[in-house]
């Protein structure tokens, strides 16, 4: 049985530190994975076009699929029937749910929030619906993945006002009824999510309070939405320094790799974001320099790979010039780019766990 | 290059081939669609594995003729390099068989009328036999004037006329080093008399093989079938004959009946696009069934059973409780597809619109379709390739294609 406490399903333990980095072994009911990570983001259980195999030759550990997706298509009670979301997808590592909460409120125009949960339109006949963090916790049980979420109160970092406050003390108050509604302890996790915007006081409260729930790990939410740098990075340095040292640390929504870097050096230790698998839809490819934009002209000519460094099956067997003549023609292009771009984040997952394993982290 | 026809079953024959590059593969075969040197779908890296036969690969030159692709294929030295596809076989096929229409109409001395990545225009022979070097294909078709079968008797001889012109310059283009590989065009289409015609020419060249033309095109199946009769009675037999146009289970026992060796078809991905899985079984110990229209599917439908079970559609509007089905599209499948995931799932990929779901149908749909080229195979081997394809046929007229608006809760 995992975990020190009933609550938990993971084993969390930290390997290596350099500083407030920490390179650790995170043991899921599915997988036992290494931090730092990073977790592509799967919405219908499938990561945008790859197969098992090649997510597995990828090094994926964790990924992510999308609770509201997945409620509506193909439904919590077929997913329950069949024996849950790894059974279905025949996924045999670990999956992360979503509360449901963040996609109805991007998606849905008339979603708003009260104290009940999240109100919003059904997609399919526009009936006024409702998500409760009961719902969404019964809906995550039948799904079934590692990590679940709790649903919390989001609201932009570029809010200002009351509203702020709201939100963290009402993601205080359903983290209990989460936490009360939980069926499956032992065999999923938890997560509780940090809100409170830009304002240290709340954040404090808020770290506070879900803390003192005993939570098998924490996210940091509420981040990654058009706040400026400096104040994203203090929120974060302020969210791992009040969160336990022996419990992992998830930052929501973030995939650029310097923010994921400096998130590192600040203690987080997971991160999703749909960027990387979005971008190369754009044609765009990340490399060691920065960001490739296949569509430019001046790559017609280039006949290196993506990039130099990396050792992923699209680096080994094709240039720059033969997937520029593909990007915007055929689908094959952009799916050999997110191949690419999601190696490239699990690269960077690999070598920042290594790097700090061997000391080596500034580097 | 060596082609050795080893077994005879009427005019149908297995035969060996073994290209320059050291690659030897059974015909009848399969020739996979690939665009721009891709597979459509396919992740590249599983196409090895896909099937014990998945080698041989058809490409449009047509679609590297611009820059910059152009000007990549030839400093990559070649398709396969460009592709990464070393140990495969890459044939050149003109003619584009994902939808693009052939000339009909429009051809002058100078080349054909061809779709490509800029529209419609005239491709000479310069320019093709330039393309073709530069790609450096196993195999590749000649140039060719390919017209439907309903334009005038005038038309149709000129392009039996510049087919045969248009296979000497392109002969006399091809690079000397890459050997003989050259499949020689026959056209016809309107005229059993032009079409031996062209068959003659054709036979009288120094070519590797040849390649008939003007078919797929709306004519009638029993005119195509004369069609393939008179022109393979004037080919050498121990050449290669491959077809172009020609995909459907049906018109493959009819070419290979008629003693085609080799066909490119884009039926697997057609059935892919439109949700469809393959499901019709190879085996013919497997009885036949009356037609009965109102049968229930049962979950073991396909290969190991009679169900005589076209194609499962997997495109479903409703969850109505009730079974969910968590079997493979086919059972005992050996693909990748069937080996790891179930209808309900990829009926899930199919209606949130993933394009996992086309990846994982492709790679089924391909696999049985080899699986389809080896019974045919089988079949000559042991003598009994008009039996297969009585049997094929006739079980095939009471197949139904089991709409599945019907879902995997059935």
């Amino acid at each position: 049985m995992l975990g020190i406490s009933p609550s938990m399903a993971l084993r969390f333990e930290v390997l290596a530190r350099h500083n407030r980095a920490r390179a650790s072994r995170l043991t899921l009911p599915h997988y036992e994975a290494l931090t730092p990570l990073f977790m592509p983001v799967g919405t219908q259980g499938t990561i945008k076009g790859l197969t098992n195999d090649q997510l597995e030759d990828l090094d994926c550990q964790i990924i992510l699929g999308n609770t509201y997706h997945l409620a509506l298509r193909p439904g919590a009670d077929l997913l329950d029937t069949i024996g849950g979301l790894h059974k279905f997808m025949n996924w045999p590592r670990a999956l992360l749910t979503d509360s449901g909460g963040f996609q109805m409120v991007s998606l849905l125009h008339l979603a708003d929030i009260t104290e009940e949960g999240v109100t919003f339109q059904s997609p399919v006949d526009g009936k006024p619906m409702l998500l409760t963090p009961e719902d969404s916790i019964q809906i995550q049980n039948k799904i079934g993945a590692d990590i679940i979420m709790a649903l919390d109160d989001v609201v932009k970092t570029t809010t200002t006002g009351p509203r702020v406050e709201e939100a963290m003390y009402r993601t205080l108050r359903w983290i209990d009824r989460c936490i009360a509604a939980h069926s499956r302890p032992h065999e999923q996790n938890l997560f509780g999510i940090v809100q409170g915007g830009l304002d240290p006081q709340l954040r404090d409260i808020c770290l506070e309070g879900l803390v003192a729930r005993n939570l098998p790990g924490y996210a940091i939410g509420g981040l990654a939405g058009g706040e400026g740098k400096d104040a994203f990075w203090r929120v974060v340095a302020q969210c791992t320094a009040g969160l336990p040292e022996d419990k992992p640390r998830y930052v929501m929504g973030i995939g650029f790799p310097l923010d994921i870097v400096v998130c590192t050096a600040l203690g987080a230790d997971m991160y999703d974001c749909v960027y990387p698998t979005r971008t190369a839809r754009f044609g765009s490819a990340l490399v060691s320099e920065g960001v490739l934009r296949l569509t430019h002209a001046a790559m017609a000519t280039d006949y290196r790979p993506l990039d130099s460094s990396c050792t992923c099956m699209v680096c080994k067997r094709y240039t720059r010039a033969y997937l520029h003549t593909l990007v915007t023609k055929e689908a094959m292009g952009s799916q050999l780019v997110s191949y690419h771009n999601i190696s490239h984040m699990m690269q960077l997952s690999r070598n920042l766990h290594s790097s700090i394993l061997e000391g080596r982290f500034p580097e | 290059m060596e082609f050795t026809v080893r077994a005879c079953s009427g005019h149908g024959r297995v035969g060996s081939l073994r290209l320059a590059s050291g690659l030897e593969f059974e015909t009848p075969s399969l020739l996979m669609i690939t665009r721009r040197g891709l597979p459509v779908v396919i992740p590249p890296e599983m196409l090895m594995d896909l099937h014990p036969d998945s080698r041989a690969c058809q490409f449009t030159p047509m679609h590297f003729l611009e820059d910059p692709l152009a000007a990549v294929v030839a400093k990559a030295g070649g398709v396969h390099k460009l592709a990464s596809l070393t140990g495969f076989a890459m044939v050149a096929v003109a003619r584009d068989s994902l939808g693009n229409e052939i000339a009909g109409e429009e051809a002058s001395n100078l080349g054909a009328s061809f779709e490509t990545s800029s529209g419609r225009r005239i491709v000479g022979l310069e320019k093709y036999m330039e393309v073709v070097n530069a790609c450096k294909p196993d195999l590749w078709v000649s140039l060719p004037d390919e017209v439907p079968h309903w334009v005038p008797e005038k038309r149709n001889r000129e392009s039996v006329d510049h087919t045969s012109q248009w296979l000497d310059h392109c002969l006399s283009l091809q690079h000397a080093e890459h050997g003989n590989r050259c499949l020689g065009v026959v056209v016809g289409a309107g005229s059993l008399e032009e079409r031996a015609r062209s068959a003659e020419q054709a036979a009288t060249r120094n070519v590797a093989g040849f390649s008939l033309a003007g078919f797929g095109l709306g004519e009638d199946v029993a005119q195509r079938g004369f069609h393939l009769e008179v022109a393979i009675a004037k080919l050498p037999n121990d050449k290669l004959r491959h077809v172009c146009g020609l995909g459907s289970p049906e018109e493959v026992l009819q070419a290979v009946g008629a003693g085609i060796d080799l066909l490119d078809s884009t039926y697997p991905y057609m059935l892919t696009k439109e949700c469809l899985a393959m499901t019709f079984p190879l085996k013919m110990e497997v009885p036949l069934r009356n037609a009965d229209r109102d049968m229930q599917p049962t979950p073991d439908h396909g290969v190991a059973s009679g169900f005589s079970l076209a194609k499962v559609n997997l495109r479903s509007a409703t969850y109505g409780g009730g079974r969910i089905d968590e079997t493979p599209l086919v059972t005992g499948c050996k693909c990748y597809t069937c080996k790891r995931h179930t209808k309900v799932y990829i009926n899930q990929l199919l209606n949130s619109n993933e394009t996992l779901a086309q990846t994982l149908l492709e790679i089924h749909n391909t696999y049985h379709y080899l699986e389809f080229f080896k019974a045919i195979r089988e079949s000559i081997k042991a003598d009994k390739f008009h039996e297969f394809r009585t049997w094929f046929t006739s079980q095939r007229v009471f197949g139904m294609t089991y709409d599945v608006s019907e879902s995997f809760v059935a």
